[in-house]
Parts: C-alpha cells; structure tokens; sequence
C-alpha cells in the first residue's frame, strides 16, 4: 500500500509534441490560407489552392492539435485524479502511433481532394474508421483507469473527461453515415436539408465536445494547480456541467437560421443557445472566484495568466455566440468574415491559451526540471494575444462592414452595391488579419524554442518513472 | 453519488446528451423531405451533373460558396428566389456552405452563358478583375469516368446506356459547367422574371437619367464593353442601331452562348432603362 504510484508519462510527452507538430501546422496554414485571401496568385493548383487546403487548416487545428493535447492531458489527469497508473500503457503507445498515421492519412487524403464537403468532418470514411478505432481504444483506457481507480471520490475535471468521451463517439458515427462508392469515395447517407441538420448538430457540438469540454476539464485541473488555492465551488461545476451537457445538443440548428429547415427547429436552437450563457459563465465565475485574493498572481504567475485570459475569451466567445444564434442578428452576420473572427478568439484565444498554460505546467514536472525561460514564457503570451486580438478585431469590423454594404439599398429597393464592391472593400482587412496571424505563428515560435530548450535541459534520467 | 460512480456518471451523461439529439435532430426526419414538400420540377442530377458535382466537392468550393438563399430582402435580390427544402432532395451531401466569400451558387444556372463559365474558371481574374477566386484551368483535363455508373446506383439516380457513353471525351470543365448550369433552375423562377419587355423607355434622357446609367454601366458593363465603350470582352456598344426595348432585352436576358450575361437578376427594369438611356446618349455623340 506504501508503495507510489507510478505513473505513465512517457507517452503524456509523445502526445504532447505531436500536438505541438501539428498545432505548428495548422498555424502555419492558416497563414498560408490568409495570405491566398489577400493575394489569388499564391493558389498553386491542383493542390495548393484555398478550396483545398481550408480544411486541412481546420482539422489540423481541432484534431492535431486540438485532440492531440486532450489526449495528452487527459491520460496526465486522470491518473493523478485517480492515484492509479494508466489501465494499459502499451494501448496508449499504439494509440500515439494510430493518432499520428490518422492525422497524416487525413491530411493526404484531403489534399488529394477526397473530401465529403462536410465540415469537420470532410475526411472519406476509410480515415473515419481509422478514427473510431482510435476514439475506442483512447475511451476504454481511460475508462478502465478510472474504474480501477484508488481516489473514490471524481473531480470535476473527470466528469468533463468521461461526458466526451461518449458525446465525441455519439456526434461522430452518427455524421459519418455514408454510402461508399470506392475506397475514397462515398456519399453522405442523409439528402438536402436532413444532411444539413444532421451536419450542424454534429458541427455545433464538435464545438461543444472537443473546443468547450475537454478545456474546461483541463482548465479546473490546471487553475487550482498553478495558483495552490481550490477551485470556488465544486458544486456550481456540477451543476454547470449537467446543464452544459444538455442544452448544447439543442442548438445546432443556429447555423442554419433563415435556411429551409423547420422553423421550430431554428427557433429551438436559439432559444437554447441564449440559454447557454448561464451555464458558460457558470464556469466563468468559477475560475474568477478561484481567484478571490490571488489577482496578484496574474502579474507573478505565468501559468494564471494564460488560464485567466483564456478562461475571458472563453466567456467573450459565449456571449458572442449566442447573440449569433439570434435571428435578426444572424441575418445580418452570418456567411460574413464576422464568423472568423468568432472562430478564432475561441480555439486561438480560449483553448490555445489554456492549453499553452497546461503543457508550460506539465512538461517540466514530467521531465523533472524547471521551464528554461520565464521571459520567453511572457513574450509567447503578449505575441498570442496581440496576434489573436488583431485577427478577431479586423474580421468583426469587416463582416459588419460587409453586412452592412451587401444590405444597403437604393431608393427603388435595388440593391446598392454589387458583390464585387463589397468584396474589394474587405482587401485591407484581409491584410490585416495575415499580419496578425503572423504575429501569432511569431508567437508559436517563441514557445517551440522555449520548450525544445526546457526539454534539453532535462536531466537524462528523469524521475518521475521507471523506480 | 453520482461522484463515486463512474459507470452511472457516463449512462446519464449519455442520456442528457441524447434529448436534445432525438428531439432536434432525430425528430425533424419526419418533417423534413416530407412528401408534401416535395416540388415535381426538382430532378436528379445527370451523371455529368453529378461528375461536376463530385469535382465541385473535390475541389472544396463549398468552402468559398454556399448555396442556399434565404428569404431576405438582400438575398434574394442578389442572387434570385429563395430556397426552399424541396429543391435538395437530391442533394447528398447538402452544399450549403457556411462561408460567403464568393457569392452564392444556389441559382447560378441559367445566369450565365456556359462560355462565361469556361472563361471565368479558367481564368476568374480575366472575367472579374479583383476577384479572389483561385483559378481552375486545370480543369481542363478529360473527365475519369471510372466510377461514373456506381455512383449513379450508390445514389438511385436514373440513367441510360446512352448516358454513359455520352461521357466519352468530356473534360472535368465539361461536368463543372454543366453542374453549375443545373443550379436553382428545376424550379422556373426566372420565366417569372421575363417578358414585359414591349415597352417604351419610361426615362427620358435627361442629365439626372444619363448620370444614373453611366454609374449602373460603369459598374456592371464597362469591364466587358470598356470605360468608354470602346469594346473588350464583349464588342464595342457605339456602332448598334437599336431601338430602345431590344435593347432592354439584350441586357435584361443575355445573349446566351455570346458570352453577354443576363442582368434581369440584379438590375431592376428602371435600372435597365436608365443604362439603356446612358448607351443611348452616346451613341447619339
Ligand atoms: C477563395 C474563394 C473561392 C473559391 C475556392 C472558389 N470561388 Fe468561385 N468565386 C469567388 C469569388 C470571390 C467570386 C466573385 C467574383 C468572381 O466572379 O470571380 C466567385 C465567383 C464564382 C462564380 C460566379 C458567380 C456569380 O454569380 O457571378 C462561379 C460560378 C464560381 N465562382 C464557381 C466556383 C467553383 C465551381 C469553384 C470550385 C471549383 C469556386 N468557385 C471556388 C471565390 C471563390
Ligand atoms: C462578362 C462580360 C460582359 C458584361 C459584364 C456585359 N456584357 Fe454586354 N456583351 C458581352 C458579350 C461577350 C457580348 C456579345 C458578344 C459581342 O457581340 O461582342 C455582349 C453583347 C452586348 C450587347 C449586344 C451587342 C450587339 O452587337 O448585339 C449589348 C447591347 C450589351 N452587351 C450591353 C451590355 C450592358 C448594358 C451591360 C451592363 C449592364 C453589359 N453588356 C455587360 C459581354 C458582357
Ligand atoms: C494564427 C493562426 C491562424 C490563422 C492565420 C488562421 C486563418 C484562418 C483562415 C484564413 C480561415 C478561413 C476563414 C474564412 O472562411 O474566411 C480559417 C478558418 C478556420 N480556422 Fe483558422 N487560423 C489560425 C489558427 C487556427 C487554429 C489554431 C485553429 C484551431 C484550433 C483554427 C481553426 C479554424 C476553424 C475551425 C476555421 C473555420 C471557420 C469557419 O468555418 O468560419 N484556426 N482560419
Ligand atoms: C454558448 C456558446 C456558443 C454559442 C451559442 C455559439 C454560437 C455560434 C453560432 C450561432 C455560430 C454560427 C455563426 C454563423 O455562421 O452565422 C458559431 C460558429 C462557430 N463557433 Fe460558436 N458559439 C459558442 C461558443 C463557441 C466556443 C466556445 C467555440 C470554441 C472555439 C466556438 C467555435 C465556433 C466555430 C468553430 C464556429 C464556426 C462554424 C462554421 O461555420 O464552420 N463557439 N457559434
């Protein structure tokens, strides 16, 4: 009974610089795509061109780095939550090696142009199945670790851990569903509008179950960690969680208002998504009143920093949000650079923060030294920010302007201007927003070069294993 | 309790999921594509339809284009009538798209003649100068008909031997326009749109009339006809001798297969006449 538990970390450091890879990746094409916006010329048909590379860009972000760093934390969490050893070790190598060939598969095959259309999950099924495989054997790693668990009681940050497990498994097999007509091609099992509604439920909750949740599950780990104080109130996570878990499924419909869908569908999903705002700022106020008598940790504490302001674009992202998923206000936005600007204060803002702060926390205990330079640490962070704040702000001024011009009538009720005249207008804005990326894989840089250096410096036999 | 129970913490989270899911997802199956919402103008796509389709898809336009119309002031005055679920019965997947940064496709069919198109993806910028569509000339490669038939079947569409062997020698060009042709025209909304046409000119040409049909004929034609009418893609506008409504005409139908578009979309009649008036004024010079 004496004896420690000996924890898995090996393959926590494998997770964590393949996400790092990929992560660089996706940064490194959303500039690209950014810059193809801006200047045409940069599109390198058959395969470099906008229409293709777009969703290597989004799922290199969600997927590569997104779900790589989940898969990391979550196996370094759930151990320490549990005080139990990973179930299977040798599961979670292969699932590394398995993460890594579906990833690559995915980006190939999508750059060859085998593509479903269906955002976010646009990859043709032979890599879908390589997913399910990969989701299964992640689920019931976990889910044996925590049964076979030494703590009794379950932290809130598994609960969120064990909700995605099954909402991911959910969402994906049922937005799957296709006809195949060859190895790389097959054909939605759904027609017209029930594809669509079928889609954005899937679409709206893979933001749900893989940008909300699993942060959050990191976020009240990781807060309590950095600043030594405990979460405010255990309770107000439970009850945030059920209400999160259940209102979100409703609201996939908010992407598709004005569409032909049912009206009552739509109208549901707004309803719904205004009511998300309880539960998204539940947590909100959570991590804030953690905070009560540790604000000067903002200015002493690098991690708090990263989780605070991610944890305020998370709760900016979901008032935004469902002020979107409100009719008049859809009308007006949707389909323009607005959405953007939305997108990326969320997974640059809200979830890179947080995740940025969980690997500086975790690699050094991991490899047993200390991070190799603080003030690289707040440069990585100022670079991000600023990055990230230019790229939302120029894309919210230009989807209004936008919205505003491609509404402007004559006082004939013509149309006052053509597309083109809106379009040239969004030119500078574009600009704009490459430099901020810019900035951000600026950003990304500083903190590749930190990291590399805190691993070399890592005593070569580290001692958090193999005692 | 529930904090000691792994195994009831994932049953009931699996059930919270699963109510919003049946009732705004599952639910709608039986609304959606009802029988009653059918339209019996709405086809299946051609197998060189659904060949364009597929490169539509390969090609990831969807992620530039959306293609439905919402029934919007703006919306439907920029790109036609609005869309409505019986017209994508056919659609699997749906191309609905999320992002406008081009304009939507839902009713492109009939806007344009097809050498516009092939002019336009081999070369966006030639056709619309600032555009920022990325070019597609390599589209003109022949068409790999290899799965042509099973896809045809994996969908139920129907086709003909005839069909098939149609396909010899097309390029993938070929398929794209064709698919694009097919667009929001099973429904005939544009012939709603024609005729009265045998009118006169409501507008004189006076200078307040002229200086509204120079802003229009900047605008919409000079990047074919030239600044000063001198010609470009489309011939120089000086030299016709025509009266007033065949002029209209022209300009609201297109010369399809001419390379003129049709304006009778986004132009309004008083537009017409005004740019009309502009061409006009001078010729009379
Ligand atoms: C980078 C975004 C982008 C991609 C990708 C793209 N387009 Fe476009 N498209 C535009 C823009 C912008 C316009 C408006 C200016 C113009 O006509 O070129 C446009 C215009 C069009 C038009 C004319 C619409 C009208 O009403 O005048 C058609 C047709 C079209 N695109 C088809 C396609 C097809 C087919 C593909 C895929 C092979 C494609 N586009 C890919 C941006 C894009
Ligand atoms: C995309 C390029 C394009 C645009 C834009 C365009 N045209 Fe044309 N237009 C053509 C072409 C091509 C032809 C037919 C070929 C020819 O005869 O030169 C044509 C023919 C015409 C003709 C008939 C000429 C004849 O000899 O019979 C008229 C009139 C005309 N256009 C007026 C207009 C007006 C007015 C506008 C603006 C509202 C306009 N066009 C916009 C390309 C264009
Ligand atoms: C600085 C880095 C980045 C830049 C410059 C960038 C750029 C872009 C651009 C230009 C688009 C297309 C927008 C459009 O349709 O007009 C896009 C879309 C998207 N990006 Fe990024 N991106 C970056 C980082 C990321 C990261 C790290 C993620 C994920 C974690 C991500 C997720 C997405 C998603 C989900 C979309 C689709 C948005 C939509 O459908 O509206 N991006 N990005
Ligand atoms: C209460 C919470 C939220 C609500 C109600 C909400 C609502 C919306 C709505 C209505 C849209 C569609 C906009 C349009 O196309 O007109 C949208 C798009 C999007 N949101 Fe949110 N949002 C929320 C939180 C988040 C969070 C936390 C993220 C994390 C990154 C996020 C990421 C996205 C993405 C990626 C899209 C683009 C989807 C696409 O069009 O491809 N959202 N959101």
């Amino acid at each position: 009974m004496k004896q420690p538990v000996i924890y898995e970390d090996d393959v926590v450091k494998g997770f964590i610089t393949w996400s790092l890879v990929w992560g660089f990746v996706a940064v490194l094409l959303g500039v690209f795509i950014s810059l193809q916006l801006a200047w045409p010329q940069l599109n390198l048909p058959p395969y470099l061109t906008y229409g293709r590379l777009r969703p290597i860009h989004t799922n290199a972000g969600i997927y590569g780095w997104g779900i790589g760093s989940f898969m990391a934390f979550f196996i370094y969490i759930t151990q320490r939550l549990t005080k139990a050893p990973l179930w299977s070790p040798k599961l979670a190598r292969f699932q590394l090696w398995l993460f890594n060939f579906t990833i690559v598969a995915c980006a190939a095959t999508l750059l060859a142009g085998m593509n479903r259309s269906k955002e976010y999950s646009e990859h043709e099924w032979p890599v879908a199945i390589l997913v399910v495989i990969l989701w299964v054997i992640f689920s019931i790693n976990i889910i044996m670790t925590v049964i076979k668990r030494k703590e009794e009681q379950m932290y809130i940050s598994l609960w969120y851990i064990l909700a995605t497990l099954v909402g991911v498994a959910v969402l994906y097999l049922v937005n799957n569903a296709a006809i195949p007509v060859s190895l790389t091609k097959s054909y939605s099992a759904y027609a017209g509008a029930n594809d669509a509604n079928v889609e954005w439920w899937f679409g709206h909750n893979a933001v749900a179950m893989v940008l909300t949740v699993p942060p959050l599950a990191i976020f009240y780990y990781y807060l309590p960690k950095s600043t030594g104080v405990p979460i405010y109130s255990h309770k107000m996570g439970v009850i945030a969680f059920w209400s999160l878990i259940f209102m979100y499924l409703w609201t996939g419909a908010h992407h598709l208002l004005w569409t032909p869908i049912p009206d009552w569908v739509q109208t549901l999903a707004m309803a719904f998504s205004v009511m998300l705002i309880a539960p998204s700022w539940a947590s909100v106020f959570n991590g804030y009143f953690s905070m009560n008598g540790q604000w000067h940790q903002m200015r002493e504490n690098h991690l708090v920093k990263f989780l605070i302001f991610g944890i305020t674009f998370y709760g900016l992202q979901t008032l935004q949000g469902p002020s979107q998923a409100v009719r008049t206000f859809s009308a007006f936005i949707h389909y323009t650079d607005w959405v953007p600007g939305h997108v990326h204060m969320g997974t640059l803002g809200w979830v890179s923060l947080t995740l940025f702060a969980a690997i500086y926390y975790t690699l050094p205990r991991i490899y047993g030294t200390e991070i190799y330079s603080v003030p690289l640490v707040n440069l990585h962070f100022w670079l991000a920010v600023t990055g990230q704040l230019i790229f939302s702000i120029t894309m919210w001024i230009a989807g209004v302007q936008q919205a505003a011009m491609l509404n402007a009538t004559n006082p004939d009720g013509t149309l006052h201007y053509t597309f083109m005249e809106t379009l040239v207008r969004l030119y500078p804005y574009w600009h704009g927003r490459a430099a901020g990326g810019i900035i951000y894989l600026a950003s990304l840089l500083v903190f590749i070069y930190n990291i590399f250096r805190t691993i070399s410096n890592a005593p070569s036999k580290s001692q958090t294993k193999t005692a | 309790m529930i904090e000691k129970r792994p195994v009831v913490l994932l049953l009931l989270a699996t059930a919270a999921i699963l109510v919003g899911t049946t009732i705004t997802m599952i639910a709608p199956f039986r609304w959606i594509n009802d029988q009653k919402l059918r339209i019996p103008g709405v086809k299946p796509y051609s197998v060189l339809q659904l060949e364009g389709r597929d490169i539509y898809i390969r090609e990831g336009c969807n992620n530039c284009h959306t293609q439905t119309v919402r029934p919007l002031l703006a919306d439907v005055e920029r790109y036609g009538e609005y869309s409505k679920a019986g017209e994508f019965v056919y659609d699997q997947p749906f191309l609905w798209g999320s992002r406008r940064t081009g304009p939507d496709l839902a009713r492109i069919g009939g806007k344009y003649p097809d050498a516009w198109h092939y002019k336009h993806m081999a070369n966006p910028s030639s056709m619309v100068p600032e555009t920022n569509m990325p070019s597609y000339a390599f589209l003109n490669r022949p068409l790999d008909t290899t799965l042509s038939e099973r896809k045809m079947k994996a969908l139920s569409y129907p086709y003909t031997q005839g069909d098939l062997d149609n396909l010899e020698g097309k390029s993938e060009m070929d398929a794209i326009v064709a698919y694009l042709q097919k667009l929001g025209n099973d429904i005939p909304w544009r012939a709603a749109t024609a005729a009265e046409t045998a009118l006169e000119n409501p507008f004189k040409s006076d200078p307040a009339t002229i200086s509204d049909g120079r802003e229009i004929y900047s605008r919409q034609c000079a990047k074919c006809h030239g600044a000063k009418m001198e010609g470009g893609a489309g011939h120089s506008l000086l030299e016709e001798d025509y009266p007033d409504n065949k002029f209209f005409k022209i300009i609201h139908d297109g010369i399809k297969d001419a390379g003129m578009p049709q304006f009778g979309d986004s132009l309004s009649s008083d537009q017409i006449w005004k740019v009309t008036a502009f061409i006009q004024s001078r010729k009379a010079k």
